[in-house]
């Protein structure tokens, strides 16, 4: 037998076992989602949980369809939508500039380097009521929840990374005479960008926190919105909705988040 | 006057715990075309003098001129400069390394741009523009750098250590490769350096530092015979071994007084 034949047998046995694999491991990932659905809608129709906190998927799916059909799911999912991404995108962009301005001052950065630890180490959540009565029981205010939430640990994170950029990367630039905005556009920020995906990831969720909490507190529309009416009213039909939706939302979100990642960074 | 004349340079690091005296009352001159090496054990202050020359920082006290102009302050004064390893940006394709330097300094115009990359092609690198640097080897990759370096058209080149990060197949190719691209060009250049025999190779005159703190213990010119030929050919002249020999001597002398 020739050596080049056995080569292609082995690689094809390889392949074979890559496919083996993932199919396993896609069923594996089927069988966890319909046991848990199966299992919640059996416990609930049999009682051995609580059908009116518990909820069961069948309940949930037809006030899905219910919701859907009169509109009202769509305006309050969008409003929170919205929110959320402008959050996000707020909270993403405010911190790193803010990150910048300490990268360009390095006084400033050590002046404020103890009240960023402070803000850091504060809830933000606890800020929503000073925000809803100086902003107003609006959308702006909830934003404002979405984008607080991320925007000093996002500056914390990327001001770190810009600081640990390789100096000789920026000596090169220096000998071509370049100033400080070119060193930060040529340089620290391309070689920042990993880091900023990253925080962009953890910001999804932040941001999601953020507002659902700013709904809470409003309590005008939204899934928090949906939330805390259902809560009130006892629907935990209305609440395992939100929850479930907002589950699907964010997942969107973060995907989104990945497939920016591997547009910007084209040469790993 | 001299091309490139340095008088009197002190230069001392503060720390908040001490002044360390890194280069003391060094002066020296370096004619246009001169390729000269300078040569010394680690902490020497011989890379602190190659970036004041690159006006990275300017010196505690002393001056340097180029061309009869104050470095400092100068916008026209442009340098080459190469680091231990080529620095090339990962995110950039290598045509965007290359013309980087014509980029910031504003002189991105097409003929310049064709000109930066002719000149890849002249160090044996085709069709590799449009690739990223993490796809080419380390030999390449400095060819890169030095292309990127030559690119802006700099009066003086300065090298610190570009080759001691190669491997020696490579780094004897690179070290005829810059020689006769220098010899081409008529560029001036100072070789920062612990490896003697490559400073003996490549260069016109070797200063050799002494440490602690950093001065020039003895100046040694390079024969003619040696000058005239490649980096390469040079290593297996007689009067290579006979200076490498007087070199080493002089560096175990120095190292002796340090202990005691």
């Amino acid at each position: 037998m020739k050596p080049s034949v056995n080569i292609k047998n082995l690689h094809a046995q390889y392949k074979a076992s890559l496919l083996r694999e993932k199919r396993w491991v896609r069923f594996c990932q089927l069988l966890i989602f319909i046991v848990f659905f199966g299992a919640w809608e059996t416990s609930s129709r049999l009682e051995w949980i609580d059908p009116l906190i518990f909820s069961s998927p069948s309940k949930v799916w037809n006030l899905f369809l219910t919701k859907i059909t009169d509109g009202t799911l769509f305006s309050h999912l969008s409003v929170t939508v919205f929110e959320t991404v402008l959050g996000f995108i707020l909270g993403t962009v405010l911190g790193t500039m803010l990150a910048a301005t300490l990268w360009w001052s390095p006084l400033l950065s050590k002046i404020l380097d103890p009240y960023l630890v402070i803000l850091n180490a504060m809830p933000k959540v606890a800020l929503g009521p000073i925000l809803i009565v100086a902003l107003g029981p609006t959308l702006t205010s909830i934003i404002a929840m979405g984008a607080i939430i991320s925007v000093i640990i996002t500056t914390i994170v990327v001001y770190t990374s810009f600081r640990e950029v390789d100096p000789n990367y920026l000596k090169v630039l220096q000998t071509f005479g370049a100033s400080r905005s070119q060193m930060f556009k040529e340089a620290i920020l391309p070689a920042s960008f990993p880091t900023i995906i990253s925080t962009l990831k953890v910001n999804v969720g932040l941001s999601w926190v953020g507002v659902i909490v700013g709904e809470f507190l409003v309590s005008e529309k939204g899934l928090g919105y949906m939330i805390i009416y259902g809560f009130q009213v006892f629907n935990f039909n209305l609440v395992m909705l939100s929850l479930m939706i907002i589950a699907v939302f964010a997942t969107i979100m973060y995907q989104l988040v990945e497939l920016l990642e591997r547009k910007l960074i084209k040469n790993e | 006057m001299s091309f490139l004349s340095i008088k009197n340079i002190h230069h001392t690091y503060f720390s908040e715990k001490s002044a360390t005296e890194a280069l003391d009352n060094i002066s020296l001159d370096i004619e246009e075309g001169e390729f000269v090496s300078f040569l010394g054990p680690s902490g020497c202050g011989k890379t602190t003098l190659l970036s004041i020359i690159a006006g990275l920082f300017p010196p505690t006290s002393g001056n340097i001129q180029l061309d009869n102009k104050p470095i400092h302050g100068d916008k026209d004064f442009f340098i080459g400069y190469m680091l231990q390893q080529d620095y090339l940006f990962p995110w950039k394709t290598i045509e965007e390394n290359i013309t980087l330097g014509l980029k910031l300094l504003k002189q991105d115009d097409p003929e310049s741009k064709s000109k930066a990359l002719k000149l890849l092609k002249d160090f044996g690198l085709e069709d590799i523009e449009k690739q990223f640097p993490k796809q080419l080897s380390g030999g390449m990759r400095q060819r890169a750098a030095l292309a990127r370096t030559l690119a802006v058209n700099p009066k003086i080149l300065l090298l610190d250590e570009p080759f001691s990060a190669l491997d020696y197949q490579t780094k004897l190719k690179l070290e005829d490769l810059v020689s006769e691209t220098l010899k081409v060009f008529g560029k001036t250049a100072v070789l920062v350096t612990h490896d003697i025999g490559e400073s003996i190779a490549m260069s016109d005159r070797i200063y050799l530092f002494a440490a602690k703190p950093g001065r020039i213990h003895k100046a040694f010119p390079v024969p003619g015979e040696l000058r005239s030929l490649s980096p390469f050919e040079a290593r297996s002249h007689p009067l290579y071994s006979d200076l490498f020999q007087t070199i080493w001597k002089e560096l175990e002398s120095l190292e002796t007084i340090g202990e005691h």
